[in-house]
């Protein structure tokens, strides 16, 4: 019985071995957890798995785990991690089809006919933020945007968004394919959600970066810019994408229309 | 002849009696009424861009009397919501009244505005006529060299008016001029120190910019164009050889009454153009820009389309910076920017001369000549086209990269080769083109028209009838030497063969079917 009590006692040693390890990372996790300040919006309330994200592992598991990984720990060369990413991040990305991405490329882009329905995506950031915490979307943003200082946020936009997104609101190129997208149809929630998690190329705008009312109203003068400027200057915007497109119309229109009237006015005689 | 008293024909010529008796009229003005211009649809380009010029002095005199060039920073409160409430200079705020408050301000604004890119596009396409045509050459080199300065002023012109309202653009505009400035060596940042009186953006530079772009420049244009125009009228206008047509007389149209119509007809439909373009197209939307800030850089952001070729030529320049320790940095920017911009003013002024010397051609040319008929002139001009578009391509391939959803990154490289390779294949291309075309010409004038007809020989062989120029020879063909202007290549050109369609909307001859079978045959009878 000598093989047996050794191989009793390596194993005993090895479940040691297993609880002082498990004993280290608890105290340096809870360590972290104490001193980190937190960066977010919103942490974690409860860490009880509640049955939304029960359903939206359920999805995670059929549709989200082959790049993002098990328990959204990311897969190398593929998805990133999401531990930490919270629900905000998940439901712009869902709700505007760019995940689940089909295919791998320079960046995911929106689509119109998203996979999941708005239930679906609220069931999968619950399960995301069940994973690793990270932040949400305010309930009352529509309202906040409302009330909102326009002229404040056309300042904040231009310092802050115009540099990719355009004076106009249109969208930029970024480097190697990937782009700023339009801001044009986008809902608040989205832009809001966008500038919380900096989805894709764009930058985080934390909220002690800017404040939930600052952002309220930076998307209030981004409304403003795609839908109600009326473009007093005509009924041809040229795409307001400024001399480039200015350039073409005076070729295209002013130069041939009056090159044709010089043939006709030389053929009069 | 005796008039009765009292008519309108006696009062008027009463009235002119009197004029001349005064002023000594008669003599000029029956000189200038019965000069006599060549008409050609391709020598009415340089008029669209006098008149864009007429209605620019106009609409730029409206805007005179509201815009303050001032960059005294005040608070806006004017009709403008998103904006309400901003710092800004009071220039900004001036052009948004401009727009907002002023009745018919934003059309003025954006009649100016077209104007302007059409003043700038017509005379690079008037240039482009004067120089593929051969038109600079002696004596006419003088007006050339005016002409290509009255680009670079107008370019300049152009540059100072876009910078003038100090919203966003405006500003980035100005940033890359100074840091252009700033590229040259030894005297840059004591250049820029002085143009903007000390740091960029400082506190004057709208000011200044405001006098040279409403009075300075205005002048030297207005000055220049004067001398442009005499010149035309003294050296007499070039013109197409042709039927009577010799370098010693000039073949057209007397001053009066009909080239001042069509002038005047021509004026009225540019202003009209221009005016149609200010209503409907929406240009330079400077509220959408937002006051110029030094750290607000819009994306696709870019000058206006003259140019655009040197932004373009900055964007795809390599990072190549010369360093000579301890003190003497030299950015690349100064390569594209000011060596380019240089070369740019210097090439084209020199061309007259530089041609004269590699052709050794010392004559006076008052005929044209056909672009196909000088290979290597045409190729050149098409091969600096080429350049030029890429140019201007490259210096919009942000929003190009965005709206084609190509890589930017590959736009660059696109541009960057496409810089080097493609003017060659142009010049290639062209050269062969020109060469195709003019042994086409001698072989019609050799052999004849192509009718189209088919024949087939006794023995099986097909053959296309031809319809010779003039009497051929034994073997079928003419010695027709080539004059220079067209070669009909069509059987109606010459009249043989209905329709003679004329008109230019539409048809106002009808084509006849009387003697068809006739003139057939009279072609078949043409031996090959």
């Amino acid at each position: 019985m000598a093989a047996s009590a050794k191989r009793r006692r390596g194993w005993r040693k090895r479940l040691g071995a297993l609880a002082r390890f498990t004993g280290a990372l608890v105290i340096v996790g809870g360590l972290y957890s104490a001193f980190s300040p937190s960066l977010y919006a919103q942490e974690a309330e409860s860490n009880a798995i509640d049955s939304e994200a029960v359903k939206g592992q359920e999805l995670y598991d059929t549709s989200c785990i082959s790049c993002h990984g098990d328990n959204g720990e990311g897969v190398e060369g593929r998805g990133p991690s999401l531990i930490g990413v919270g629900s905000a991040a998940v439901e712009f990305q869902v709700n505007t089809g760019r995940m689940p991405m089909a295919a791998q490329g320079a960046q995911a882009p929106s689509t119109e006919y998203p996979v999941f329905t708005e239930e679906e995506a609220e069931w999968l950031g619950a399960y995301i933020e069940y994973l690793g915490g990270g932040a949400g979307t305010p309930d009352d943003l529509d309202a906040m945007v409302e009330e909102a200082d326009v002229a404040a946020g056309g300042e904040l936009y231009r310092v802050n968004c115009s540099s990719c997104h355009g004076y106009a609101g249109g969208g930029g190129a970024l480097s190697s394919g990937a782009h700023a997208p339009s801001l044009e149809g986008v809902s608040n929630e989205e832009i809001y959600q966008a500038m919380l998690t900096g989805p894709q190329n764009m930058p985080v705008f934390a909220d002690n970066e800017l404040t939930p009312e600052q952002k309220a109203e930076l998307i209030a003068y981004a409304q403003y810019l795609v839908n109600d400027d009326k473009d007093p200057g005509g009924v041809f915007t040229l795409g307001r994408f400024g001399p480039a497109t200015e350039g073409l119309a005076i070729f295209l229109v002013g130069m041939t229309a009056l090159l044709l009237t010089t043939l006709w006015i030389a053929g009069k005689s | 002849m005796k008039r009765r008293k009292g008519t309108s024909d006696s009062l008027l010529t009463k009235a002119g009696g009197e004029l001349d008796d005064r002023f000594k009229l008669a003599g000029p003005a029956r000189v200038l009424f019965n000069k006599v211009f060549p008409d050609h649809w391709s020598f009415l380009l340089g008029e669209i861009a006098l008149f864009s010029f007429i209605l620019l002095l106009l609409s730029g005199t409206f805007l005179a009397l509201f815009f303050e060039p001032s960059m005294v920073e005040v608070t806006y409160h004017g009709a403008y919501v998103p904006l309400q409430g901003v710092e800004m200079s009071q220039a900004y705020a001036s052009a948004l009244d401009l727009s907002f408050e002023v009745r018919g301000g934003l059309f003025m604004r954006q009649m100016h505005h077209w104007s302007t890119l059409l003043f700038m596009a017509s005379i690079l396409i008037h240039m482009l006529r004067i120089f593929f045509t051969g038109a600079f050459r002696a004596p006419r080199e003088t007006n050339w060299m005016i002409g290509i300065l009255l680009f670079w002023l107008g370019f300049f012109e152009g540059f100072f008016g876009y910078s003038l309202p100090d919203d966003g653009l405006s500003g980035t505009g100005l940033r890359i001029m100074e840091g252009m400035t700033v590229s040259i060596p030894f005297i840059g940042p004591w250049a820029s120190a002085a143009l903007f009186g000390g740091q960029f953006p400082g506190t004057s530079v709208i000011s200044m910019l405001y006098i040279i772009h409403v009075f300075v420049f205005p002048l030297l244009l207005l000055a220049l164009i004067t001398v442009h125009i005499g010149l035309v009228f003294a050296q007499k206008h070039t013109q197409w050889p042709g039927p009577g047509r010799t370098e010693h007389n000039v073949v057209g149209f007397r001053m009066f009454p009909n080239y001042v119509m069509k002038q005047i007809g021509f004026m009225l439909f540019i202003w009209g153009v221009l005016g149609a373009m200010a209503g409907l197209f929406q240009i330079n939307p400077i509220w959408l820009f937002g006051p110029y800030e030094v750290s607000v850089v819009s994306s696709a952001s870019q000058p206006d389309f003259y140019v655009m070729y040197l932004d373009g030529l900055i964007r795809l320049f390599p990072a190549w910076e010369l360093r000579i320790p301890p003190y003497f940095t030299l950015p690349p920017v100064f390569w594209p920017g000011i060596v380019g911009m240089g070369l740019s003013v210097v090439l084209p002024l020199l061309y007259p001369a530089l041609e004269r010397r590699f052709t050794k051609d010392r004559g006076h040319h008052n005929l044209l000549q056909r672009p196909r008929d000088n290979a290597g002139r045409t190729s050149l001009g098409v091969m600096v086209v080429v350049f030029w578009i890429i140019g201007v391509i490259s210096g919009g391939n942000d929003v190009f990269a965005e709206k084609f959803d190509i890589s930017l990154n590959a736009m660059t490289w696109a541009g960057r080769i496409g810089l080097v390779v493609l003017p060659i294949i142009a010049y290639y291309v062209t050269y062969r083109i020109c060469l195709g075309l003019q042994q086409h010409d001698r072989e019609v004038l050799a052999h004849g028209l192509e009718t189209g007809i088919l024949m087939r020989d006794p023995n099986g062989r097909f053959y296309e009838v031809h319809q010779p120029l003039a009497e051929p020879d034994e073997h079928g063909h003419t010695e027709l030497e080539y004059n220079g202007w067209v070669v009909p290549k069509k059987m109606n050109r010459i009249g043989a063969l209905p329709p003679a369609d004329k008109g230019f909307f539409k048809s106002i001859e009808e084509p006849s079917e009387d003697g068809r079978t006739e003139r057939r045959d009279e072609i078949e009878s043409g031996k090959h």
